[in-house]
């Protein structure tokens, strides 16, 4: 478990770097087009990059819990949620996570957070109010877990780069479709091709830079999934009651309307798939979770 | 003047810059010290976390013991003539307050639990008392307290593992000894105390 959280925060730093860089990139591009000379557009996206790497760090849970819309509940309004994430901190030996709902039919869950110390578990309305006391524990136990490995911060850091890498490439393409390739107007002769090249090149990273995200998302959630599952029945020593959750999960009748890309990997189960037992194969390579059913066999053989 | 003594053999000999077995003895004391430093601080660590763990384990019965007479005093106004079964849960509670020592603590908790369970019966009995918000949330309360002495339990029993193991084998028991760290007693109580209180309402 230790080697977990040391390869956690190495992935957690590499990810800063690296996307440090590549907003740098895009910068650079957008400020070649539209700020006349790519320099300007550089520094002012890698200080840009910078503050948003401290940012997501150290406010990235209030970011990803604004934008799923969660609100804080007391103990007053959920004893019962409030009990359960109680009872599974203290088996877990960290600080009681702050309690958060969201007012969604599908039943999820999700933790965020920089380390056990600061962390959020927030669940939907829909599983308050499926789950009976034994698999809202499963549930929580499984969040517990990405509290206490450290998930929580690379997932958290992810979701804000990628939310802003996805914004600044839309605001990028939507500006160049309305009036944009202003530098094209005016450069003639050599500084045309060059600009040919670099505008080639700009459609090129912006293509990439979802895909990216994509990439990264998938190296960070996949296993970490079943990991999380396997740990959170070790916290509350009853698989049983993680895998009817995952059951009842599976055939939730409601799609969550804050299904979105940037914090789709955060999710207990993945918030867009369309729930069934033939996931086609394409599906499986670009979903941020593994199959809901496989969860379920690998926890029953345990 | 000087001559030769028998010790000046020995002068000379110390005198020599060391050779390769120095340098070896030097890297195994170094080794060693480097090996008990961290055996000594994760002994330092697993007694720190029984003793939390024992810390939490006391919050939450004593969270306990603040529920019962409440829970009396709601389960009183529906069915005031079952005597007996207030008396029992409240001299139980009594008890465990008094109780000393891990073992102690343990057996007095399971009358506790058990006293509990049977008040738990009785209201069953009352479809107006389970019916009634204040009820209800008592035992919600109840319910969250019993779980949370479950998990504190866990954790307490899986750090004193960790801590006697520690200081039972060897070599870090040699520290363990030179130190006085002791080993714990596990906190056993009914298994069945899992469950006992959330009999109803779940389903119905």
């Amino acid at each position: 478990m230790h080697e977990q959280i040391a390869a956690n925060k190495r992935k957690t730093f590499l990810l800063i770097v690296l996307a440090i860089a590549f907003l740098s990139a895009i910068g650079w591009i957008i400020g070649y087009f539209f700020l006349y000379g790519g320099t300007t557009g550089l520094i002012i996206a890698a200080i840009l990059a910078i503050g948003l790497s401290l940012g997501s760090y150290f406010y990235g849970d209030k970011v990803v819990l604004r934008s799923t819309g969660a609100k804080k509940v007391t103990p007053e309004q959920e004893p019962r949620l409030h009990n359960v994430v109680e009872g599974l901190a203290i088996a877990a030996g960290v600080p009681k996570p702050e309690v958060y709902v969201v007012s969604e039919m599908a039943p999820n869950a999700f933790a965020t957070g920089r380390d056990p110390e600061h962390s959020s578990i927030a669940v939907t309305r829909g599983l308050l109010e499926t789950m009976n006391r034994v698999e809202l524990e499963g549930v929580i136990g499984h969040e517990m877990s990405h509290v206490l490995d450290r998930d929580i911060l690379v997932g958290t850091v992810v979701a804000t780069v990628v939310g802003a890498a996805i914004l600044l490439s839309e605001i990028f393409t939507r500006t160049w479709f309305f009036g944009g390739g202003r530098r094209r107007d005016s450069g003639g002769g050599d500084a045309g091709i060059i600009g040919l090249v670099l505008f080639l090149l700009g459609i090129t990273l912006l293509i990439l830079a979802p895909l990216a995200g994509q990439l990264i998302k998938l190296s960070v959630s996949r296993n970490r999934e079943y990991l999380a599952d396997a740990q959170g029945v070790l916290l509350t020593r009853y698989p049983p009651g993680l895998i009817s959750a995952l059951e009842k999960i599976a055939v939730a009748p409601h799609a969550m309307r804050a299904a979105n890309n940037a914090t789709a990997h955060l999710w207990l189960d993945q918030p867009s798939r369309v729930q069934g037992p033939q996931t086609s194969a394409v599906e499986r390579l670009f979903s941020t979770h593994p199959p809901i059913q496989e969860r379920i066999k690998r926890l029953k053989e345990m | 003047m000087r001559t030769e003594t028998p010790w000046s053999s020995v002068r000379r000999r110390y005198d020599r810059p060391m050779g390769a077995a120095g340098w070896i003895a030097i890297g195994v004391v170094v080794l060693v010290v480097l090996w008990a430093i961290w055996a000594f601080n994760r002994l330092v660590r697993y007694r720190n976390r029984a003793d939390e763990g024992w810390a939490q384990i006391d919050v939450q019965l004593r969270r306990r013991y603040d529920l019962i007479p409440n829970l009396i005093a709601t389960v009183q106004g529906y069915a005031a003539h079952e005597r007996e079964v207030f008396e029992a849960v409240t001299k139980a509670r009594a008890q465990a307050e008094g109780a000393t020592g891990v073992a102690g603590q343990a057996d007095a908790e399971n009358a506790v639990t058990a006293g509990l369970r049977q008040l738990l019966a009785v209201a069953e009995n009352y479809p107006d008392l389970k019916a009634n918000q204040n009820f209800l949330a008592l035992q919600e309360e109840l319910t969250g307290t019993e779980s949370k002495i479950a998990y504190a339990r866990q954790y307490y029993n899986d750090q004193v593992r960790l801590l006697n193991t520690a200081i039972e084998s060897f070599p870090s028991s040699v520290l363990a000894n030179l130190f006085h760290f002791t080993r714990r007693e596990f906190f056993d109580i009914e298994d069945a105390a899992r469950a006992p209180v959330q009999v109803d309402f779940e389903g119905s």
